[in-house]
């Protein structure tokens, strides 16, 4: 397969059969934190499609133009999360800059994007999966899209459970989980959509 | 050997590029240049370095808005009419405002940030409260567990306050209290006098300011406080003035007292002064010398429980049970209470059965 296509169906295996939320289930922290409204579950959504898309390109070239050729391959865990934590920090500046009040409302989740496993994932898998520097990005935003209709799905179906009648034990974080697992399943049916390696 | 240096070193070159980035992006994003904020229609106009909360930079600019836990959104003190430019309210101030005050554009100043040009609306008085250096210059026990403490104003020099007003001292972080916190104590001292203010602070069990003052301040000490502050002050009017206090709620009815004599006011005045027992009683030299200056003046002490060895011959009882002899002309008094809340109240119930206007009654509660 040409270079482009392969790109191309590795970004919507990372939205769809390969959510990095629904099936490996990084990221489950903020994704039940945030997820009780619609909408700042798409700004956390977004911010995070932001910093997975340029952090996949950032550490791919980190990891093969720095890491690889002075032999510190070991030292990739280090190395990501700091460019994760430099990148963060930005959006973060950006953030509060033009949407004062989606700041506030992400509050203390948006630092933690920093050590969001969903995006550390993705730069650990695309290493393992051996990735391009075009197929990298594309799975960064991938994931990040994926992750981000994963959690304002389920932002609106926790806007309407607000309303609902819950059995009073699975209240909260219980009927979150069930959502998320039946939410997953769901998401399973899309797996004979396309093969990912 | 050699890659343990590589690695240190290229992580090191990597974190370092990396907070160049970061460095450039902070000057540019949090860079809100100059903002114009107008206070009251343009009454006055501040040019200030944007990117600060709005209280911190109108303390900056010498308006001190009262505020309690010092800018961190938890006491709701630091409310400010913002008309233009405070940009969508945010959940951090939800809570500490109703619905009216919604309506009216009432802001946190602590949570405001300044982004741009802002048109603010702050009542005019709070143009005076300034923020004052002070040294303690005496420190005395008027009555058990009641401290007076006498404050001489180093920067600026002096306070101009109404007779009755009071102030907010600065008590520094010390054992257990993390943070300054400030509180409020009204001046006992006379208004002609702003150059030295006397406060007096009753010891109250577990309280951080007042265990700070009884046991940790010294004499010569420098301190912070900010003011004046408060609506407790002697009208102009021909009325009777009738004085209630119990506690060191007398602070503020002594600094009145002062200024009827200083004023050569000639009101008929009463004082009544709710005490326990003997020894609770302070100021009584004070007194006396007030009384040589003001001819109308009757000070009428009540104690509630005087001890036996004590010799109590004066009235027993509550402020509220002397209170209906000495009120002869109801709709002619001018009441100023002072003390604890339940006493208060009561005193203010009292005199409105007794047919004294609402609006002649004035008090301040010490909780």
């Amino acid at each position: 397969m040409e270079l482009g296509t392969t790109a191309f169906v590795i970004f919507f295996a990372a939205i769809f059969t390969n959510n990095i939320l629904l099936t490996n289930f990084l990221g489950m922290c903020s994704f039940l934190a945030i997820s009780r409204e619609v909408k700042p579950a798409l700004g956390l959504g977004l911010a995070v499609i932001f910093v997975m898309t340029c952090t996949s390109g950032l550490n791919h070239l980190v990891y093969h133009q720095l890491l690889v050729p002075f032999g510190l391959e070991h030292f990739r865990f280090i190395a990501f999360i700091i460019v994760i934590a430099a990148f963060v920090q930005l959006v973060e500046m950006v953030i509060e800059r033009y949407s004062p009040v989606l700041y506030v409302v992400l509050g203390v989740f948006l630092p933690l994007i920093t050590v969001n496993c969903a995006i550390l994932g993705v730069c650990l898998f695309m290493i393992i999966r051996n990735y391009s520097f075009v197929q990298s990005v594309a799975y960064g935003a991938g994931g990040g899209i994926g992750w981000t209709l994963a959690i304002v799905a389920m932002g609106g179906i926790r806007e309407k459970l607000a309303k609902a009648k819950i059995p009073t034990p699975l209240e909260g974080p219980g009927i979150s989980l069930i959502i998320a697992g039946l939410m997953a399943l769901a998401f399973m049916g899309f797996s004979g959509m396309i093969q990912m390696q | 050997m050699v890659s343990v240096f590589v690695g240190i070193l290229a992580l090191s070159a990597l974190a370092g590029f990396l907070a160049l980035c970061l460095e450039t992006a902070d000057s540019y994003f949090a860079d809100y240049g100059e903002c114009r904020i107008s206070i009251n229609e343009g009454d006055r106009e501040l040019v200030v370095q944007g990117g600060g909360h709005l209280l911190g930079i109108l303390t900056d600019e010498g308006i001190f808005i009262p505020s309690a836990c010092g800018g961190r959104g938890s006491c709701g003190l630091c409310k400010v009419k913002v008309s233009e430019g405070a940009g969508p309210l945010l959940p951090t101030e939800t809570p500490y405002l109703d619905k009216k005050e919604i309506e009216d554009q009432v802001r946190l100043s602590c949570q405001v940030k300044v982004r741009n040009d802002l048109a603010i609306h702050i009542p005019p008085e709070l143009f005076y409260i300034k923020e004052f250096t002070a040294r303690i210059s005496g420190l005395r026990d008027i009555a058990e567990d009641m401290k007076e403490v006498r404050l001489k104003l180093v920067d600026p020099p002096v306070m101009e306050f109404k007779a009755g007003q009071f102030v907010q001292l600065r008590i520094p972080e010390y054992g257990d209290s993390d943070e300054p916190v400030y509180r409020a104590y009204s001046i006992a001292s006379p208004a002609s006098k702003g150059e030295e203010i006397h406060l007096i602070i009753t010891r109250v069990p577990q309280g951080i300011a007042t265990t700070y003052v009884h046991e940790h301040l010294n004499e010569g000490d420098e301190t912070l406080l900010n003011g004046p502050h408060g609506e407790f002050y002697l009208r102009d009017s021909e009325r009777d003035v009738l004085l209630v206090a119990t506690g060191s709620g007398l602070a503020p009815i002594m600094s009145i007292l002062h200024h009827l004599a200083d004023e050569n006011i000639r009101r008929k005045v009463f004082l009544v002064f709710g005490a326990r027992r003997m020894g609770d009683l302070f100021y009584l030299e004070e007194l006396n010398r007030l009384k040589e200056r003001i001819p109308d003046l009757k000070v009428v002490h009540t104690l509630s429980r005087p001890e036996e060895h004590e010799q109590w011959e004066g009235p027993r009882g509550r402020v509220t049970d002397v209170i209906p002899d000495l009120v002869k002309d109801p709709s002619n008094v001018e009441a100023y209470i002072c003390g604890n809340p339940a006493m208060v109240e009561s005193v203010e119930q009292q005199l409105t059965q007794m047919g004294v206007p609402k609006e002649q009654i004035f008090y301040d509660k010490f909780a």
